[in-house]
């Protein structure tokens, strides 16, 4: 029941965008600048670069808003994934044309960078798409330094809850590690793990 | 997974260290087992008290957890979330339960993934490129517009500050600040009352356009922005909070798609042409109203102006609006100027003009110079709001930077302190200050 008003958000943007309503533009920028530019910027380490690359995901969604299938999963996501195979397709092309240009490593240095900014890139969007009482708890465990037992205190929940939280929490985190095959040769082939509609 | 229920790996114990196997499901084994069946699991070490060796520490006392617990605890081991106990117990486990050393190889490595989420400031100019480099590649059938721009520039900017700020910024104090009767006046608030105030000015717009008031639809609401803003802040018994932006920040979307729909409308310029009241008609049935294209402006020149007050109360920087978009706030303040000073004529606070002028016909002018980025230069009619105001009849100048007069325009600085360069008809000078400053409100 939950997810029924998003959903209804999602469809009625791209029904706006659709129809070329530039204030539908301005609140679909509201609301994904921040998660497509985080996730450009963690993949392409660069400020600039992602900026760029915040400019062609929008353009892409205004121009192409019925590629948007709501029956695959939440406008979010497929923003986000969007986002994270242009940037992973820049980085590496930017990574190769270094190299190209005899620049350091090899080209398994290469794809070993590639698959971390890309599990790292999906990692932090698994982070924010994950139920909030998991994060909180990650929160807590990780960047407060809070152990199991503080944190259970700190939510008001049960130590077992706590524990629970916790591993289930990393249990998704985990799947971020799982896309990152070999190469990722085929990039526009389904959503890479992470950004499907479980979340 | 494995449970309680899994089939024990092996049947006979391989000798002292590998206990019972991978220990799962063997709770409360020991206790029940007692000493008249031969051991199934090695005796326990001489206790420790009967050697006459020194206790290790409380802590330490070895914890006997079943394989339910210890796979529970996996999450909080790999944050290093468990007390130094459970994570002996939880590697000990490790070593013969395939499994849980699976999982807990995993987790690990997710915690890797973690990391402290960069606060990375999207540039705020950032929109505006990417809508602009969009709307350039497809044209929109339905734009924005251009009166409304500055108004989605300003709230997205202020909405981005929002975003940003913390749960106990949004009860940082902030003074408002205007001018009344030529005197300046204040009144305190926190952030989130300031930004209840937008939310219930803009209702006016609201209003104009047929949409629902924020203030609720029971008792006639006051007509004037602070009779609105006093009236919303009273009508919650608990001060607001960070729960007002959302409402907000609706209501402005909401805003610029109304105008966005109607402003090409079938009849002439569209919902342009709307007025927006600012007060109750008066005893002659007049009242304060702006053009809803003005009044869009105005909003964007309030919104800016707040976004000020609270980026000062939590010490966040925050810039000017964009030139292009400083420069109609400026033009709409300059346009506001003459019949604010005929209206001050009226009411005595100015004095009267040297000799009325009719309509068209042209008048005694300063000339308002605005220095900077959105600057530019504006002929005030000084006798008359109707007289043409032209270079010919010039009387005096005022030199002013565009952040300066609008500083002055919202009532933030004083009309004796705001730095002006001047030069001529020191009366005109005055009295298109004082104007200026009186355009300001709550």
């Amino acid at each position: 029941m939950a997810k029924d008003a998003p959903r209804r958000w999602d469809r009625r943007m791209q029904q706006r965008l659709a129809h070329g309503e530039a204030a539908a533009l301005g609140e679909l920028y509201d609301r994904f600048a921040s998660l497509v530019h985080g996730l450009a910027h963690r993949v392409l380490g660069d400020e600039d670069a992602a900026d760029r690359l915040t400019r062609e995901v929008f353009a892409h969604v205004w121009e192409n808003p019925d590629a948007y299938d709501p029956k695959q999963g939440s406008l979010r996501s497929w923003v986000a994934t969007l986002t994270h195979q242009r940037a992973v397709r820049r980085l590496r092309q930017t990574e190769s044309a270094a190299l190209a240009r005899g620049g350091e490593g090899t080209a398994e240095d290469l794809e070993r960078k590639v698959r971390r900014a890309s599990a790292a890139a999906r990692a932090d969007y698994i982070v924010t798409a994950m139920p909030a009482p998991l994060r909180a708890a990650l929160e807590l465990a990780y960047f407060q330094r809070r152990d199991y037992r503080q944190t259970a205190a700190d939510l008001g929940v049960t130590e077992d809850e706590a524990r629970r939280r916790l591993r289930l929490g990393l249990q998704l985190l985990s799947t971020a590690n799982d896309a990152a095959g070999p190469a990722e040769p085929h990039p526009a082939q389904g959503p890479p793990p992470g950004y499907g509609r479980a979340l | 997974m494995s449970g309680p229920d899994r089939q024990e790996p092996f049947e006979e114990p391989s000798g002292p260290g590998s206990g019972d196997g991978d220990g799962c499901g063997a709770k409360g084994r020991d206790e029940q087992s007692g000493a008249r069946r031969p051991p199934r699991i090695p005796l326990p070490r001489t206790s420790i008290e009967d050697t006459g060796n020194p206790l290790p520490d409380p802590p330490l006392a070895p914890v006997d957890l079943d394989h339910q617990v210890l796979r529970s605890l996996l999450g909080a081991w790999a944050l290093a979330a468990c007390s130094v106990e459970e994570a002996i117990a939880v590697e000990e486990h490790l070593g013969h339960c395939g499994p849980c050393a699976e999982e807990a190889l995993r987790l690990r490595d997710a915690v890797g993934l973690l990391h402290q989420e960069e606060s990375l400031d999207l540039d705020p100019g950032l929109r505006n490129r990417v809508i602009e480099s969009c709307l350039g590649r497809r044209p929109p059938r339905i734009p924005v517009p251009d009166w409304a721009v500055p108004y989605d520039a300003e709230t997205a900017r202020l909405d981005a500050l929002l975003r940003d700020i913390g749960d106990s910024e949004w009860n940082a104090p902030v003074r408002l600040r205007w001018f009344d009767d030529d005197s300046p006046v204040s009144r305190k608030t926190t952030v989130a009352g300031v930004i209840a105030h937008l939310l219930a000015v803009d209702g006016l717009v609201a209003l104009a356009l047929g949409l629902d008031d924020p203030l609720g639809s029971d008792a006639a609401p006051p007509a004037d922005p602070s009779g609105r803003t006093e009236s919303y802040w009273r009508a919650s018994y608990f001060p607001p909070t960070r729960g007002v932006r959302g409402p907000w920040r609706a209501q402005t979307h909401e805003l610029i798609r109304t105008v966005s729909f109607t402003a090409g409308g079938a009849y002439g310029a569209g919902s342009g042409r709307l007025t927006v009241p600012y007060s109750a008609p008066d005893d002659e049935g007049r009242r304060v109203e702006l053009p809803l294209r003005d009044s869009m402006l105005e909003r964007a020149f309030e919104c800016w102006i707040h976004a000020e007050d609270i980026a000062e109360a939590v010490d966040y920087p925050y810039e000017p609006p964009s030139p292009r978009h400083l420069h109609h706030m400026i033009d709409l303040a300059a346009r506001l100027l003459p019949g604010t000073l005929a209206e001050r004529r009226r009411s005595g606070l100015a004095p009267p003009p040297h000799g009325l002028v009719a309509a068209g016909a042209s008048g005694r002018s300063l000339r308002l110079e605005i220095e900077g980025m959105g600057g530019g230069e504006w002929f005030i009619p000084l006798d008359s709001p109707g007289a043409d105001a032209s270079a010919d009849r010039e009387v005096a100048h005022v030199a002013l930077d565009g952040v300066e007069f609008c500083r002055l325009a919202a009532g933030h600085v004083s009309p004796e302190e705001a730095a002006a360069g001047q030069d001529g008809d020191r009366r005109a000078i005055r009295d298109v200050l004082f104007a200026a400053a009186s355009l300001s409100r709550m």
